[in-house]
């Protein structure tokens, strides 16, 4: 299969919402058309004035809004290099590749889908929940938080699908993990797609080994290139080491050892 | 119009600027951000004589300015390589290297005469410094004994251009470089990457699976720029520098110093596109400073004073 191209772009930064203390959604604007992005993809973004980001940070594509041409990213503040990018002012030029890594696949029917997030991992999800539903594929969302302001952009998924989400407090939605929400007993899905930490992603696998449903899980291993030739971000598979930056980040839970 | 070409023993690049083994995969990775045929020379993965998984993830350990990597040669193997790499890299416009490692003398050895029989791959860069595997490799690099008898071995069966590569984890790789000289070489390419650790104090355990690995990146730079000055005083030899290199003036100082070459590496990840930079950067420095040549620049340092009371 031949691989589609990526490209070295500078977009300018032209929005920046913080959605609480911890996440901030940034908007990009292309000068040209963006080229084909598929759900799942990421960017491999260089980050400026953080002395100690010394690679670039693997983001996952959070929407691509093909009218005004615009690419967003969604960051969750964990140590220097997203706390630098999330300081970056509007306005300012940033460096990415794109679109790097496989996307999830697309259902084979037109039966419903559950699209399982949890923390940032809801990231790719949105523009996932946006290709399925311009398909007519019956999309429902289950997302997972610590508590109700760390969900985000669930006015956005709404959009594309029914929501349901958790939280570890109570304070939205049913009080628990995602795998603990009573959906998973009353309703029937064909397949699941799931992004978030990996404890998470693996109970899901669990739930969906155990139901015979087809499940995608978007791996999050550290990487140093990105494009597949440092060989540093593996994940052992039922076919060996594979590179999660090529051969990923989407893999099917049957080619998983989990 | 300024004289790019290099010649190292038998092998003509179109520049300087080379692409380091293990950070620009087969070449193809890259082709959607540069032109190979605007850089003198790639050199692909490491290659052994039979498949490795390579050691368990996690694999790196981002440092100050730079990073360290625990993959231990994951490859294919060199059949592998022959029979389903090659015919889609060799009709590359650049010169394609394979770098050969092992954990026996003879794994070298049959893995070079595979590499041999196929026409367009002009040279090998012999690894005897790759601290990432547990036999072999790095052992063979840290004795002169050890190296003299693996480029003497390999010396044997191929009559391509041999380029050894050294490891700086030595206490005076000069030696190391006169002892593979002697044994054959045709030139000698170093650094590759210096032993060292990372620790997340938070969960009290080592970061990579290994506990060591490779340090590599802009803060290697400084070591390797010494010791591929000291080796070009040394030996005889074409010297390729590498280390740390990110720019084209990092590439003219590695010159400056003594090497006829150089190698990019861990910057390709920052930015895939940077090796025809690189060159570009060379050629605007040899017209500022009215060099015809690039090979005018090998070895080009002044020194005010003899410089001998800091040689050693
Ligand atoms: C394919 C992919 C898609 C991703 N998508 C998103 C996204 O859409 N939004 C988002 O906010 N983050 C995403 N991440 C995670 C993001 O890359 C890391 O959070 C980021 O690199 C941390 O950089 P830092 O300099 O802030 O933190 P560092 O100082 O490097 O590390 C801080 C903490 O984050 C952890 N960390 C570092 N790198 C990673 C990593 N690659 N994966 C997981 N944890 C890491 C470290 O172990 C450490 O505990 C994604 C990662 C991958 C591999
Ligand atoms: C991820 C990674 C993989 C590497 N794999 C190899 C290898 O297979 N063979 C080899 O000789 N050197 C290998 N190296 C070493 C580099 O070729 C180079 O010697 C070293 O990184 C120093 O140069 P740099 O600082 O420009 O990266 C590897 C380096 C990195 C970072
Ligand atoms: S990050 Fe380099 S191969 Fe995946």
């Amino acid at each position: 299969m031949q691989k589609a191209a990526s490209f070295i772009l500078d977009l300018e930064l032209t929005e920046k919402l913080s959605l609480n203390s911890q996440y901030v959604l940034m908007k990009f604007r292309g000068v040209e058309q963006f080229p084909p992005i598929k759900p799942g993809q990421f960017a491999q973004i260089r980050i400026d004035g953080s002395p100690t980001t010394y690679l670039r940070r693997p983001f996952s594509i959070n929407f691509v809004d093909t009218e005004l041409n615009e690419l967003w990213i969604l960051v969750q503040i964990v140590g220097d290099g997203t706390k630098a990018l999330s300081k970056a002012q509007v306005g300012t030029q940033i460096n990415m590749i794109l679109p790097l890594g496989n996307g999830f696949s697309m259902p084979l029917s037109n039966e419903r889908v559950l699209l399982i997030g949890g923390g940032v991992g809801v990231a790719p999800l949105l523009m996932l929940g946006k290709v399925l539903h311009d398909q007519e594929i019956p999309v429902t969302f289950l997302l997972g938080a610590r508590s109700a302001s760390d969900l985000l952009e669930l006015d956005l998924f709404a959009e594309y699908g029914m929501v349901f989400t958790t939280t570890e407090d109570g304070s939205k939605g049913e009080k628990g993990y995602v795998t603990q929400h009573s959906l998973l007993n009353t309703d029937v899905f064909r397949k699941i797609y799931t992004c978030g930490p990996k404890p998470m992603m693996q109970a899901v696998s669990n739930y969906a080994k155990h139901h015979g449903i087809d499940c995608e899980v978007s791996l999050e291993n550290t990487m140093a290139c990105g494009i597949g030739v440092c060989l540093c971000c593996v994940e052992n598979t039922r076919e060996g080491h594979v590179c999660v930056c090529k051969d990923g980040p989407v893999f099917n839970t049957n080619v998983l050892r989990w | 119009m300024v004289d790019q070409k290099v010649y190292l023993k038998g092998l003509e690049l179109r520049n300087p600027v080379i692409t380091a083994s293990g950070t620009f995969g087969f070449g193809e990775e890259f082709t959607d951000f540069m032109d190979l045929s605007r850089i003198g020379c790639i050199v692909v993965k490491g290659t052994t004589i039979r498949h490795r998984e390579g050691n368990p993830y996690p694999r790196m350990a981002e440092t100050a300015s730079g990073m360290l990597n625990a993959v231990g040669l994951q490859n294919k193997g060199v059949k592998y390589f022959a029979e389903n790499i090659y015919p889609r890299i060799k009709d590359f416009d650049t010169n394609v290297l394979v770098n050969v490692s092992g954990s026996t003398i003879e794994d070298y050895v049959d893995t070079a005469e595979i590499i041999q029989q196929l026409d367009q791959i002009p040279a090998i860069e012999l690894n005897i410094s790759c601290p990432n595997v547990k036999q072999g490799g790095m052992t063979f690099g840290t004795t002169t004994k050890g190296a003299s008898q693996v480029v003497e071995a390999v010396r044997k069966v191929y009559k391509k251009h041999l380029m050894v590569k050294l490891t700086p984890n030595v206490t005076d790789i000069t030696e190391i470089a006169r002892a593979v000289e002697a044994a054959g070489a045709d030139s000698v390419s170093l650094i590759n990457t210096l032993l060292g650790m990372a620790i997340n104090a938070e969960k009290r355990r080592p970061v990579l699976s290994t506990v060591t690995g490779g340090l590599s990146g802009a803060c290697v730079k400084p070591i390797a720029l010494r010791m591929v000055w000291q080796t070009a005083n040394a030996v005889k030899i074409p010297v390729i520098g590498l280390g740390g290199i990110s720019s084209a003036e990092d590439a003219i100082e590695f010159l400056l110093a003594g090497a006829s070459a150089i190698q990019v590496g861990t910057a390709n990840f920052i930015d895939p596109a940077i090796t025809p930079k690189i060159a570009a950067g060379i050629v605007d420095y040899c017209e500022r400073h009215g060099f015809k040549s690039v090979r005018e620049l090998t070895g080009a340092l002044i020194i005010d004073g003899d410089g001998t009371d800091c040689r050693r």
